[in-house]
Order: C-alpha cells, then structure tokens, then sequence
C-alpha cells in the first residue's frame, strides 16, 4: 500500500490540480505530428470540389454536367436533382430554417453551392468544375440590410411557402418600452448613434472539411470533421440521412482552430455524405480559403440603431433598435428561445433604471450565418454597441469615460443582479476590476502624454470598455438549441492503476482541453494530470453533450468534470471506510488520500482505493465494483466573466494609420484553473479584436460580390499590428459554478473592438470633432473621418 | 506527364515522379509522406505551409516541386535532433505557451529558425517582423514573440 510519503509532490512547474502546467498536447503540435482533418487519408479515398455560383442572386437556367463527367478521373457529379431523389436537396438549419444543400431552381449568395465533383484526386476534381456549363438568368441582389424590406425589394426566399418578403424573423423585443421612454423623459442628457457591426469572418487558419466513410455491407457511416458539437452535428445527419445515430460515428481529431466557425453543418458535408452513400467509398471534401471566406459562417453583420440617456451624472437608459442581416438562409447560431442570441445583455455593467430593445432579422443575397465568432451569441455586438454609447455619452457630458463608467457599475453589493433585460449576473466588483486596469495602465500619466502630443501635433487616443460578458449556456429550462438540452456530458473512469480517463462532450479546436481537463480531475481526486487521458471529439467514446463554443467548456463541461470527479472521490470513501475499518463520516479529504480524522497518518490513498474497487476483497455492502461514474451536467445559470480593457492607439495624421501601441487587459474570469492557458486565451482573442476593430471586413458591391475572398483582400492581424498585450486579473468566484470559473475564451473578443474603436475617436474628437466611427478602422476610413466625410462600410 | 526529382528532405533522400503542376507542398504531404506542413490558404499569405529551401523561408504551397529537385528541404519533422532531442525553439514554444491549436505552428517555427539563423539576436520588431509571413489566429504571437526571444536571450 501506498504511504503518505509517497503523495505526489506538487510544484509549480508541475501542478497537480490548477496551475501554469505546460500543455499536454503541444508535444504532438511542437514536432508537426498533430493530426488534422486533411492528414488523414483511407484506403480507396476520392475527393470532392465543388462548383459555386458567381452570381448572388441568378436564376438557374440549366446545369449541363456532360464535360465534365467525360473527365477521366471523375466518377460522379451531383446536382440539386439528384440530392431530390435522395431527399437530400435541402437541409435543416440549427435556427429552424432550410438551407439549399446544392442550388436547383435559383441561387441566393455568390459562393452558393452549385454541384458537387467527385474525382480520384482533389486536383482532377477541380479541374472538372471548369467543365460543367451552368446557364444563369440574374436578379436584381439585396445586399444591404436596410433595403431588404422595401418594397420593391426582389424575393429572396420564394421557396418558403407564405414568403412575401425578406423578413427573416419578426420583431423580437426585451425589456420595458414604456419604463424607458419614462427614463428618457427625465433625463438630463441622450445621445443617439447609429452604429454598424459590420460582418466579419473567424478564418480559422485550417479551414472547414470532411471525410465521410459509408459502408454498404454494415451499413455504418464514419465520419471525420473538425466540429466543434460533434453529437449535436450527428444528431442532424441522423435526421437529414435517415440513419440511426448509433450507425453514424463522428471523429473530429485535430482541429486548427473553430472561432464558432466549425459550428454549423455546410452543405459541403451533406454532399461528401451523400456521394459517400452512393459510391460506397470514403469521400474527402476540404474547402479552400475562398470557399471558407464566402460561403461558411460570417458574424455580426448587425445595423444598430442606439440612444443612451443619463440623469445627475449616471448612465439611466438605453433604447436600441436592431437589423440583423442573416443572408440567403438563416443559420445563425443560438438558443432556440433567443432569435437575438444573447444580444439583450446590451445594458452592460450598468445599473440602468430601465432598457427596451428591439431586433428584426432580414435576409440578403450574402453568405448565411452569423455564427458566435468567439462570442456567447451576439454579445460581442451588444458589447460593443453598449461601450460604444457610453463613450458618446461621456464626450456630451464633458465627463471622463471611466468616471462615467465608475458611477454607473452595479455595485458588489447588487449581486446577484437582475438586469433591466432580464439577466441575473452572479458576482462581481466592477470598479476594483476597473481600478486594477487604470493602475497598469497608468491611466493619468496617459492623460498627461496625450495632452503633451497634442500640443506637438500628434494624435493620441486612449480607450476604455468595461464589459460583462454571459457564457457557459446554459440551463435546460431556458436553452436548447435544435430541441437539444445545452447540458454537457463527463464520463470518468479511474483505473485499478490509478491512473484515470475522463471523456467529455466539449471538444477544443485548440484551447487545451487535454490539459486543462486532466487538472480539473487531478484538482479533485489528487491524481497527477500525466496520468489523467481526457478523451473528447470521438461521439463512439465520449458521452452526449453539446459542444465548445460560447465560452462553454469550462462553464459548462469543467463543471460536468468536477462534479463527476465529485462522485468518485466519493464513491472512494466508502470503499476507503471499508478497507480502513471505519464509518465514512469519520474520514477526512486531502488531495489524493482520505484518512482518518484525528489520525492522519492512517488513510488510503486513491490508487489504492482503486485497486480495492478492481481487486477481490470485499466492497462495501451493496456496491458495486469499479471506481467511475457518470454525470450529464445542467448549469444553473450563466457565468458572467467581465473585465475592465484599456487601449492606446497612435494615429498618424498624415497617413490616418491606426497602431495600436499598448493593451491593457484585466479580466475577472472567476477561479483560473491553468493561468497560462488563460492568458494564451486572452492574448489570442485580443489580437482578434484587433482585427476586427482595425483591419476584418466581409464588404459586397451593389451586385453582391464579395470583396474578400483570401487573406490579401480580407486582412487578419500580423505579430507587427499585435503590442506586447499587458494582462491584469482580479478573482471573483462564480458562487453556483463548482469550481468557481466562469469561462474566459470570448471575453478579450468581446471587449477589445470597443476600447479600440474608443481610443481611435478618443485620439481625433478634439482635433477633428470625429464623434463616430464605424469598424474596421482602416486608414482609408479613418481619414475619411478626419476630413468630414465618414463612410459606412458598406 | 510525370517527371522524375529527388527531393532531399531533412537529410534524406526522396525520388518521386510528379507532374510539372504539382507544389512542393502537396508533393511533401502525399508523396514524401510529411504531413507536419500545413495548407491554410494556397496562396502565399498564411505561412502554414514553410520550410525551408537551402536555408531559405519559402512558402511550400507557390513552390512547383521540380524546383525543389536536389536542393536542400527542412520541414518541421527535421527540426528536432536525431536522436529526438527538441530544437530550442520547440522547447521555448511549449515553454512559453506559443502553440494553441498547433495548425500554424509548423510554419512558425520554420520562420524562427530561418530567422535565428541569420540573426542570433534578434530585437522584439526583428521577430514581428520576420514572423509577419505567419498567421496565427490563436495565440495573439505573445507567446510566439517571448519564445523565440527567450532562445535569443539563450544564445
């Protein structure tokens, strides 16, 4: 038997539990021995390409496919017929609307899949697409939210039955319309903007694809894909294919990177499924990087419409009114309850008198979507549209940006606190978090160079946004998405070795779940995390659950591992009583061993507990074998993450250039389980935000081409438009989660785009009177700005 | 029409028969059987895809293999030792938390050391700047930049 010397040492460098362990699987990653979607390659593979529409908005005349299947290395090409006779033309999206699998009688986005080659190699396959001879007829194309409803406007959707317009969800509202107009009326100072979130791309650097493997004789469909909700997306192709889930078998492997991204199901993959079914043979379908940009979930792409008002110095109100631009097909990603997402927390950390907000969902001949770019459903846009109007408020009132902010928090004491939307925030000390910021930042010193540049002509601009973020959904009586509880599964298995498996639902696309999840167990079973595999993203060895995104995994599916590490820890003392002799009340926990309280020397360690479970001696009365256990996790409530952001950004008044000089992040994300792994996640969703706030931008013509089809047209951040980010940290638990932590992934994406764009103003409003902006903030915008001309992006 | 190329690749010696149209990058993965080279854009602007050409950062997706017959390839798979030993800068990537979801990490890395190689000691706006070839959409390159400082600072 193990003895109490021989407890596993902690140290820093090696944590058993939380703390800054280097990560697991960079050992694979360091040596260029990941496996990725396109690494992997079967017997008898042919690969699929597919031809996509360069028109938004075209009658489809005629599809000849003749040339092309006259190419010696392709065996088939599918069209929109042949999907009908499968059932297949037409595929379900996870916001209850259809979406074309391929185009039959009309396409509705440039991009649209058209047909789909299947060849013996990629480089034949696309050779092929130059050789069907498709006939369009165009129409007039909708590409800007604000004309989708007028009423000369074409159809875009006469599919639907009942269709008569491009009103894509009716009016969804929150709040209190008449208690606000009341705030308003007694208010000292409103201000209004209208501001644009424009739509943007995630771009995970590997793009999205699939191979899909069906086998005739047992009937038995295997598929690979980088997903980031494996069984919610096996649940689909159940109902869309026909087939049981328990013949379907996803892997999702390495993933380089999600975003919210590989969320959704794309056509692509109903295609390489389908051809699968019919050729009997693996089918490998890896979009390019156009493909990726034009056709695969955008974001935001929000027309924002925002009065703020506030009374004796305080922030008392807000009014928003919303366009959402959803684009051929609405597949936007969120809980079915919420048609807007999580958009209402758009009163922010303020302790409002009253708020009312309005959004109505339109479609357009773009690329449909939006899906979460690292965003808890549209909270980035209603982040951004709340700091914002602070910032605006603040310039009316002459007032410093952080004093408004500090007057208006809800106050510590206020928690848990119940928005005017409807939210119930669990923890929080805003200005201490606030404080921390300004204290790294040196917020006063900035203040004093400012004013010294501008004396010398120079432009220098320093931007504050304090955000309060939800994450982790969510609780079953109010979440689902698709009818699917948003609950997360944890299996755990401690073997007679001691050593243990734990399988979970979520699935990382790079956020370190191997890590991070083998800590949470050995946090709570004492077990070192070497010795702790986590097995995810395999739907054939892992238990149901809904996926990573929104800042779920650790919200949500950390909290499935502790609470299911819980069990077994507690399953051990009553095999520890039995093997100690004594009642399991008289035991006591340390990390990795109950002993006896009063005679610590005397205890069983849970290796050897283990081998109890596994061994021939005696269990306790009635219990069965085996130390394990099971739990599918239902979160209480959201965790809401907030933190307290500072940019300094220079501009050049020759050039309107826009750098970025320093960052300052301070997040309160609750209890940090390994803080290097936060700080890559915040480092990494920074620089994101300064992509979106200076550079990102999925931008259309009058005719519906899109503008930025590769990384030379659609610019994500270099290390040289990065600063040396500058982290702080405040801890304030999540009180309902078990562990504390409330989900951090999100956050510096959520928060950054508006310190930002605040910073830009902040640096040209005195000089130039530039009191908006509207993202990215390119030179050419910016310089617009500054001479009085500003342009909307689109 | 096939031709026929040696490619040398991390000091071995690689015949292949490969169509004129064919990029070193498709050759390495499907012939050669490297897979450690990414394909993020096809296109030159992501980096994912580097290794070195006789000691030069190429990007391996615009490079037609035949060009590549006879001359000198480290791909990532080559970076490490012989005997398995991590080159430093791998060893200062996990150290210093420069790999997420480890798609661009091959190509960042390739990037370090064609640019450690040039200059031992290179200054925070060398690194920027000969890392800005590389997208990295995970990291924010603060762990990325601290790494290949921190091997600097080693030597």
């Amino acid at each position: 038997m193990a003895t109490i010397e021989n407890l596993p040492s902690p140290s820093a460098e090696r944590p058993i539990g939380f703390g800054r362990l280097k990560r697991k699987e960079d050992a694979r990653f360091i040596r260029g021995q990941g496996t990725y979607l396109d690494d992997i390659r079967l017997p008898g593979m042919v690969h699929g390409a597919i031809l996509r529409s360069p028109y938004a908005h075209a009658r489809v005349v005629s599809i000849d496919t003749s040339r092309a299947l006259a190419h010696p290395n392709v065996a088939a090409v599918v069209t929109a017929k042949d999907l009908e006779t499968l059932g297949l033309a037409w595929m379900p999206t996870i916001s209850y609307d259809t979406q074309a699998v391929l185009a039959g009688d009309k396409v509705r986005f440039q991009g649209q899949e058209v047909a789909f080659v299947i060849a013996t190699d990629e480089y034949s396959a696309n050779d092929a697409l130059q050789l069907i001879d498709v006939e369009y007829e165009p129409l007039p194309a909708i590409v800007n939210a604000r004309k989708a409803l007028d009423p000369d406007a074409p159809l875009i959707r006469d599919d639907k039955a009942g269709q008569h317009d491009n009103l894509a969800s009716p009016t969804w509202e929150a709040g209190d319309e008449e208690a606000t107009n009341r705030a308003f009326a007694e208010a000292d100072t409103v201000v209004s903007r209208d501001i644009i979130y424009p739509r943007c791309h995630p771009a995970p650097l590997e793009t999205c694809g699939i191979i899909a493997d069906f086998n005739p004789q047992t009937g038995q469909l295997n598929i690979w894909n980088g997903n980031q909700a494996p069984h919610a997306h096996r649940t689909v192709y159940a109902h869309v294919a026909g087939l049981a889930e328990h013949m379907i078998r996803i892997r999702c492997s390495d993933i380089g990177g999600g975003f919210g991204n590989k969320v959704p199901v794309y056509p692509g993959y109903v295609c390489a499924i389908a051809g699968s079914i019919v050729a009997g043979v693996p089918v490998k379908w890896i979009e390019n990087r156009t493909e990726n940009l034009v056709s695969t979930g955008f974001a935001r792409d929000y027309v924002m419409r925002a009065e703020m008002c506030s009374k004796d110095g305080k922030i008392t109100g807000l009014r928003v009114d919303v366009i959402a631009d959803h684009g051929a097909f609405d597949s936007t990603a969120q809980p079915t309850k919420f048609p807007a997402g999580f958009f209402h927390i758009v009163c922010g950390s303020y302790d409002l008198q009253a708020s009312h907000v309005k959004v109505k969902a339109v479609y357009t001949n773009k690329a449909p979507g939006g899906v979460a770019y690292r965003c808890s459903f549209r909270i980035t846009e209603a982040v951004y549209l709340v700091e914002r109007m602070v910032d605006a408020l603040a310039l009316k009132m002459k007032a410093d940006p952080i004093d408004l902010r500090m007057r208006s928090f809800i106050a510590p004491g206020q928690f848990p606190y119940e928005t005017t939307t409807g939210w119930t925030y669990d923890s929080g000390n805003y200005a201490e978090t606030m404080k921390v910021a300004m204290d790294i930042a040196g917020y006063d010193d900035l203040r004093r160079e400012q004013r010294e540049k501008r004396e010398r002509g120079e432009l220098m601009g320093i931007g504050v946004a304090f955000f309060t973020e939800g994450v982790g959904a969510g609780p079953r009586k109010h979440m689902d998405i698709l009818g699917l509880a948003m609950n997360d599964g944890a299996d755990l298995r401690v073997h007679p070795s001691g050593k243990a498996v734990v399988s979970i639902s979520a699935q990382t696309q790079g956020q370190g779940h191997e890590t991070t999840f083998a800590q949470i167990v050995a946090e709570e079973l004492g077990i070192p995390p070497e010795d702790i595999e986590v097995r995810q993203g395999d739907t054939d060895k892992s238990p149901y659950g809904l996926g990573t995104y929104g800042s779920r995994s650790t919200p949500v599916s950390g909290a499935a591992v502790a609470v299911v590490s819980r069990k077994v820890r507690d399953k051990a003392r009553l095999i520890a009583a039995t093997m100690l002799e004594t009642r399991p009340e008289d035991l006591a926990w340390e990390k990795g061993r109950w002993y006896v309280k009063g005679d610590p020397e005397k205890g069983a360690m849970i290796e050897d507990i283990a081998v109890r479970a596994y061994g021939g001696e005696p269990m306790p009365e009635g219990m069965e074998g085996g130390l394990d256990a099971q739990v599918i996790y239902d979160p209480p409530n959201l965790t809401y993450p907030y933190g307290a952001y500072i940019a300094v950004v220079d501009v050049d008044p020759d050039t309107a250039q826009v750098t970025v000089r320093r960052f300052i992040a301070v997040d309160d994300c609750g209890v940090r389980i390994n803080p290097m792994i936060v700080d890559g996640q915040i480092h990494g969703g920074l620089a994101e935000g300064i992509g979106i706030a200076l550079m990102e931008l999925l931008s259309f013509d009058a005719e519906g081409n899109c503008l930025n089809s590769s990384f030379m047209d659609y610019l994500i951040p270099t290390a040289l438009e990065c600063p040396d980010f500058e982290l702080g940290e405040t801890v304030t638990p999540c009180p309902h989660h078990p562990l504390g932590a409330k989900g951090v992934g999100e956050s510096p994406n959520v928060g950054s785009p508006p310190a930002i764009v605040n910073a830009v103003i902040d640096a040209l409003y005195e000089t130039h009177g530039v009191d908006h902006i509207d993202m990215p903030c390119t030179p050419a915008r910016v310089w617009a700005a500054m001479q009085g001309r500003p342009e909307p992006p689109q | 029409m096939r031709y026929d190329a040696t490619l040398k690749v991390n000091g071995r010696a690689y015949p292949v028969a490969i169509e004129p149209g064919r990029n070193l990058l498709s050759v390495l993965r499907s012939e050669v059987g490297l897979t450690g080279a990414k394909e993020g854009c096809d296109d030159s602007e992501c980096g994912a895809c580097m290794v070195l050409l006789d000691g030069q950062p190429v990007n391996s997706c615009s490079y037609l293999a035949l060009q590549a017959d006879g001359r000198e390839i480290v791909t990532i798979e080559g970076l490490a030792g012989e005997d398995g030993d991590l080159h430093p800068l791998q060893q200062a990537f996990l150290d210093q938390g420069g790999v997420q979801c480890g798609f661009c990490t091959p190509g960042m890395l390739i990037s370090a050391k064609a640019l450690l190689d040039r200059n031992p000691s290179p200054d925070e706006d060398e690194i920027r700047l000969a890392l800005s070839g590389n997208l990295c959409r995970c990291t924010g390159y603060s762990g990325i930049v601290r790494a290949v400082q921190a091997v600097a600072e080693q030597r």
